[in-house]
């Protein structure tokens, strides 16, 4: 079929006019999400930066702005998330190789599966109510650490399973047949194959899920998580509160001062997050590299 | 072996969480007084700021004594004292029947002591010019449940006809409760169409922000935004009174004017010193100070007096009779045993 002269030009011009279009519209996407980010951001450090010293950081909290800080709220946050990362990565991994490397296609599995995609979008405040029946009043573990942990545990265990799956299943399979064909076990084959070549996407979605759980207030609400606690806790059964609760207290005080105060915690909540993130991103190049190398 | 260098790093970062929960254990706290154990409180987030400021006042004294306050509010904080779980709960209104069932079932003992006087303050925007006062006839019309007020003018026929803008707390809280109680004469019963928070800072900031807005909170969130509000005046009947500490304490400002109140268990007091030692020091009229820093207004010499009493008695059980006593004394009720 022959084109009429210049038709092909036209059309040529049109589809770039249209991937211009596009274009823009995806940096607009980006920008518009940057942007917003960045304006709370200055807001927050606006508000915050002149509460932010090494005072702040290191006293408990008080009724007197000048007094009080955030120690024992970053405490009970690295406890906290301490404990939850320590059931939640071996259990979420555990699931993951399984559900891909073990089970059977079978419509159990199937609905099992289905299942953890939907808990993923439980309000956390059900986890909330779960674990005060569960953990705080049947296990009788108290308004405790190790009850909070457990419970966050729950809340982000659905996001740990499905990255680590998704992690599992880019594995190319030759991978896997090599394996198998040098004589190997299924689980040398996933100790020493399949879990390195999916660490990195694991530990990203083992972050990212982290990072969810540190900001949770509704379901440590929930639990009894308190509110004024002037004291570090000194084992996983005592009693603790973490950064976000402690920032809505602040908010929520007459004093205007407070706000100042929350701003401040808030920069300290999104320090730690930041640390988290590059945690995660170091850990992950470094196993990366020694991949390739 | 590429497997074998693959692991120990992973190894090297469960250590490095081992070594930082090691410095938190390191880091607790030590000195203070010979006394240990924990006080745990919890409860209403408006006697809040009173028991932060007690209870950091005694942490700072008894360092190695573990005390804890945590807000679920007064309805959510007697369910955790009922069933054995705290020391002390805090609460904006008298406990109610149900609850000392529960309390009674599961064979929690309580002692119930008034420690402070709110007054529920009613506000409108500054810019607000025609309300000088309210009765509470008034503001009952314009509250109850089955209300036809839309507008100014269908509260007195002299003011503009605009429309009127209902904010106020939280079904769940205390102070919703007593205002019902106080003003339409029934537990609960409001209308439903008011903008309604458990934040008292956002009800301040609708009534800042709307010209047209009525609403009520606690005193204390007045005293911290009285350049953004108006108070409003109560006439229950002998004139329009204002809240303000003088006529709070000395029950003036009627009918909402209520008791702040603590409920302690007897066991924790028998069994836990801390516990003991911690109310004591609630008790010490010295300690009033911390009661007025947070908005509230102190008892009486006299009723700091019989509230002493009534805790050295040990005297268990509620005066209230199952619900908030509107226009009655705290003498009165706490002479009756």
């Amino acid at each position: 079929m022959a084109l009429a002269p210049g038709a092909f030009a036209r059309h040529r011009s049109a589809m770039r006019k249209r991937a211009a279009v596009f274009y823009s519209l995806i940096l607009t996407a980006t920008l518009l999400g940057l942007v917003v980010l960045a304006v709370l951001i200055v807001d927050v450090f606006r508000d915050g930066a002149r509460w932010l010293d090494w005072d702040f950081i290191t006293s408990f909290p008080s009724r007197f702005p000048a007094r009080a800080g955030i120690k024992s709220a970053i405490f009970g946050t690295i406890w906290l998330m301490g404990f939850t990362a320590l059931f939640a990565f071996p259990i979420g991994v555990g699931t993951a190789i399984y559900l891909e490397e073990y089970a059977p296609r079978h419509w159990l599995i199937q609905i099992l599966q289905l299942n953890i995609a939907n808990l993923a979008g439980v309000p956390s405040i059900v986890y909330g109510i779960l674990g005060l029946t569960l953990f705080v009043r049947a296990m009788s573990l108290d308004r405790s650490i190790l009850a909070g942990a457990l419970t966050i545990a729950l809340l982000v265990l659905p996001i740990i399973i499905i990255a680590a799956r998704e992690a599992i299943k880019a594995v190319p399979n030759s991978l896997r047949e090599g394996s198998y064909a040098l004589g190997a076990t299924r689980w040398q084959t996933i100790w020493h194959l399949v879990l390195p070549q999916a660490l990195p996407g694991i530990l990203t979605g083992t972050i990212l899920a982290l990072s969810r759980g540190i900001g949770e207030t509704a379901p440590l609400l929930m639990i009894g998580a308190l509110t004024f606690i002037a004291f570090t806790p000194a084992s996983p059964l005592d009693p603790f509160t973490v950064l976000p609760i402690q920032i809505f207290n602040w908010t929520g005080r007459p004093q205007d001062e407070f706000r100042g105060l929350a701003a401040a915690g808030i920069i300290v909540l999104l320090g730690i997050l930041l640390l988290m993130n590059t945690g995660a991103v170091l850990l992950r190049n470094k196993f990366q590299r020694r991949d390739e190398g | 072996m590429k497997t074998v260098s693959f692991w120990p790093g992973l190894r090297i970062g469960f250590l490095a969480g081992l070594v930082l929960m090691v410095l938190a254990l390191a880091a607790c706290g030590d000195g203070g007084s010979g006394l240990t154990g924990s006080v745990k409180i919890d409860g209403s987030s408006t006697v809040f700021p009173i028991a932060e400021a007690m209870g950091e006042e005694f942490q700072l004294l008894n360092r190695k004594v573990r005390l804890t306050v945590g807000i679920s509010g007064t309805g959510g904080g007697f369910k955790k004292f009922c069933r054995g779980e705290t020391d002390i709960t805090n609460a904006s209104r008298p406990i109610k029947t149900v609850e000392v069932e529960t309390c009674a079932d599961n064979g929690v003992e309580f002692i119930e002591l008034p420690i402070a006087i709110d007054g529920l303050s009613v506000m409108v925007n500054p810019k607000n010019d025609w309300v000088d006062h309210l009765t509470v006839e008034e503001l009952k019309r314009i509250w109850e449940p089955a209300s036809k007020v839309k507008r100014w003018s269908d509260v007195r026929p002299e003011w503009p006809d605009k429309r009127i803008s209902l904010v106020g707390p939280d079904t769940d809280s205390g102070t919703f409760d007593y205002f019902t109680e106080a003003i339409v004469g029934e537990e609960g019963a409001s209308r439903p169409d008011f903008t309604a928070s458990t934040d008292d800072n956002v009800l301040v900031q609708a009534i800042a922000g709307e010209e047209n807005a009525l609403g009520y909170f606690g005193y204390a969130f007045f005293v911290a935004n009285m350049d953004k509000l108006k108070l409003v005046p109560i006439d229950p009947g002998n004139g329009p009174v204002a809240p303000t500490e003088q006529t709070i304490g000395d029950g003036t400002y009627q009918p909402l004017s209520r008791p702040l109140l603590i409920y302690i268990s007897k066991r924790s007091v028998t069994e836990k010193p801390e516990v003991l030692e911690f109310v004591n020091f609630f008790l010490d009229e010295e300690n009033g100070l911390l009661v007025e820093e947070g908005g509230y207004v102190t008892l009486t010499s006299e009723i700091y007096q019989l509230v002493r009493q009534r805790f050295n008695d040990r005297v268990t059980g509620s005066m209230f009779a199952g619900g908030s006593q509107v226009g009655v004394s705290l003498e009165e009720l706490l002479s009756r045993r």
